[in-house]
């Protein structure tokens, strides 16, 4: 496994190119109303070696897949100043641009930058915010994404989750065998990295809360599903149970401490809350109806899952320690596979109706449910931890592909990724910020 | 012969009908196999008889399952839409492999469900377990000791065919049987 993990590392430093290209991204469907704003590609005239990341490129490219802003294309720049003293608001303001960003990259020892920016409200003619910051070379995009954020929320007063990643599976067939690996990238398809890799189905990856390791279903042992937990910088993996039947639907409590699964057993697909610390299962649900794919509310103190006691596949809600359920979706004859916004007032959900599978989210103060996805086998949709997108996994030509649409529905894109089925990403939380 | 070539004409129409269906739950694919073969003059009990003719479920013996002529290598039953019932025209072929696992209480089989693609990825594995176990539980009721059958399910993981119609759906919504060391 080391050398496995050697290797790829090895690749990833020798053809960043070619592995960066991974995953691009590409913009379906556009939303009027973008705010304008241009993004000055940075000053690198005082390194001897050229840093390399683009970085204004990827700040660029963050705030145009936001669908909140509309980056002005850089044929269209009019000037490209790198100093506050370059800038003449005027000429921007006639260019209709309302922010403006600035900045340079500069050298300061060998293998570390020193990134700086300003962002300016064109309108009033002022620097909204500026800062400096230190990166390794390896951590430039990671840096452009930090400074996406902070553009994001000065503008729209809410967090960016740029800086973020997202986990998925994909499958290939290699000489007539099937290969499952779990990957991880950042949230633009970039650096993606293989977390493991199985000659059997691997599904259901999901995040704890601290966003450092990962529970997922692997069928490994030949015969029998397992859920695992892998730390995500190590490497390092735990069996958490592998009982007959059913191991399945791992989703972490908020506070981390516990686990929702589902196992049959006990004879039927239920609902199990597994402590952790000591593995000791509780029951929550009982009847001879399919439950499953659990997700806890926010607060922890609800949990909403699948089942078919109605006949259908529809979503219920109960108390965390078990109890009654109460349903929650009535449109269409299935809903499932239910994700919670981080505010817990909305479920993005896949909606079957007239036999197509779409994104829909349910607003669950009124009931009201709205379609956002357009595909016919839509499935696994995950919100963004600031809640503006939802990223799902469709099919195009045949072929499973990762999408986001903004929560609002208005703005659409798709990861192109090339070979393999990609299916059920899962945002990452926010790591190491509030 | 005769026979064969019937069945291959209902199983066709089968097929057919199923390719039109929209996969709704309620179209019941099975019920439209059996009236089109009566409108073919063939009722379900003569397509069971020419299951058995065959060659079928009499020669119940534990070889049988290594001997591909037999009816008994066959080791796949497929399941309607959202459904883990085991239909009626699969019941004789699941009591057979009952008979044989009975009389043999050392032979063991893994029972592994399937589902077609759409809808949820742990819902489908929900489904896969409990067609898994409507096996399990028509088999238990024929003698087979619980000791000798495990269930797992592979939800839509494990495709038998690739394809995203009614056609490719039909043949993965299944149970295998596995039978450990054969």
């Amino acid at each position: 496994m080391k050398t496995i993990w050697i290797t790829l590392l090895g690749v990833c430093l020798y053809l960043p190119g070619w592995l960066q290209a991974a995953l691009t991204i590409e913009i379906t469907q556009g939303v009027e109303g973008a705010v304008p704003i241009a993004v000055v590609p940075f000053d690198t005239a005082n390194n001897r070696q050229p840093p390399p990341q683009d970085v204004a490129g990827i700040i660029a490219a963050d705030l145009a897949r936001s669908g909140r802003f509309a980056p002005v294309p850089e044929q269209n720049l009019i000037a490209r100043p790198v100093e506050t003293s370059q800038v003449r608001f005027q000429d921007w303001r006639t260019l209709g641009v309302e922010n403006l960003v600035i900045g340079k990259v500069e050298t300061v020892a060998d293998n570390e930058y020193s990134v700086q920016f300003r962002l300016f409200d064109v309108l009033r003619g002022r620097q909204i915010t500026g800062y400096s910051m230190p990166a390794k070379s390896e951590q430039l995009r990671y840096v452009a994404h930090r400074i996406s954020d902070i553009i994001y929320e000065e503008l729209t007063g809410e967090p960016g989750a740029f800086a973020t990643h997202i986990a998925y599976v994909i499958s290939e067939s290699k000489n007539g065998k099937k290969e499952y690996q779990l990957q991880l990238a950042d949230s633009d398809g970039y650096n993606p990295k293989t977390l493991l890799t199985s000659r059997q189905p691997l599904m259901s990856p999901s995040w704890s809360p601290d966003g450092r390791q990962l529970a997922y279903v692997s069928f490994e042992k030949k015969g029998r599903a397992a859920i695992f937990v892998q730390a995500i910088h190590t490497g390092k993996r735990q069996e958490i149970v592998s009982f007959e039947g059913i191991n399945g639907a791992p989703s972490w409590s908020p506070d981390g401490r516990s686990m929702a699964v589902t196992l049959s057993r006990d004879g039927n697909p239920e609902i199990y809350s597994l402590r952790l610390s000591d593995k000791k299962l509780k029951r929550l649900t009982s009847g001879a109806a399919i439950d499953t794919e659990p997700v806890w509310s926010p607060d922890g103190s609800s949990i909403v899952f699948t089942s078919d006691r109605g006949g259908s596949p529809q979503l219920y809600r109960m108390p965390a320690q078990g109890g009654r359920a109460q349903r929650i979706t009535f449109e269409g004859n299935y809903n499932a596979s239910a994700d919670f916004s981080v505010d817990g007032k909305s479920l993005a959900l896949v909606h079957g109706q007239g036999g197509r599978y779409q994104i829909a989210v349910l607003d669950l103060d009124s009931g009201l449910l709205r379609v956002l996805s357009d595909g016919r086998l839509d499935e696994s949709p995950s919100f963004a931890p600031n809640g503006s997108m939802i990223i799902y996994a469709t099919e195009t030509g045949h072929r499973g592909v990762l999408a986001a649409v903004s929560s609002d529905g208005h703005f659409h894109q798709q990861f192109s990724l090339r070979g393999g089925n990609v299916r059920e990403p899962v945002w990452s939380p926010f790591v190491g910020r509030k | 012969m005769k026979f064969i070539q019937a069945v291959a004409v209902v199983l066709s129409i089968g097929w057919l009908a199923a390719c039109s269906s929209t996969g709704d739950k309620k179209t019941g694919d099975a019920a439209v196999v059996e009236d089109r073969g009566s409108e073919a003059g063939i009722d379900a009990a003569a397509v069971d008889a020419t299951a058995s003719a065959v060659g079928g479920y009499s020669d119940l013996t534990i070889e049988s399952l290594t001997d591909p002529s037999s009816p008994m290598s066959q080791r796949v039953i497929y399941f309607e839409f959202d459904s883990s019932e085991v239909a009626e025209q699969d019941r004789e072929f699941v009591a057979a492999h009952a008979a044989i696992l009975a009389a043999n209480p050392d032979l063991k089989v893994s029972i592994e469900g399937h589902g077609d693609e759409r809808g949820s990825r742990e819902y489908n594995i929900g489904l896969g377990e409990k067609r898994a176990q409507s096996v399990r539980r028509m088999m238990e009721f024929q003698g087979v000791l619980m000791s000798q059958m495990t269930t797992v399910s592979y939800g839509e993981e494990k495709s038998a065919v690739e394809g995203h119609d009614e056609s490719a759906w039909s043949m993965n919504r299944r149970v295998e049987l596995v039978y450990v060391a054969y």
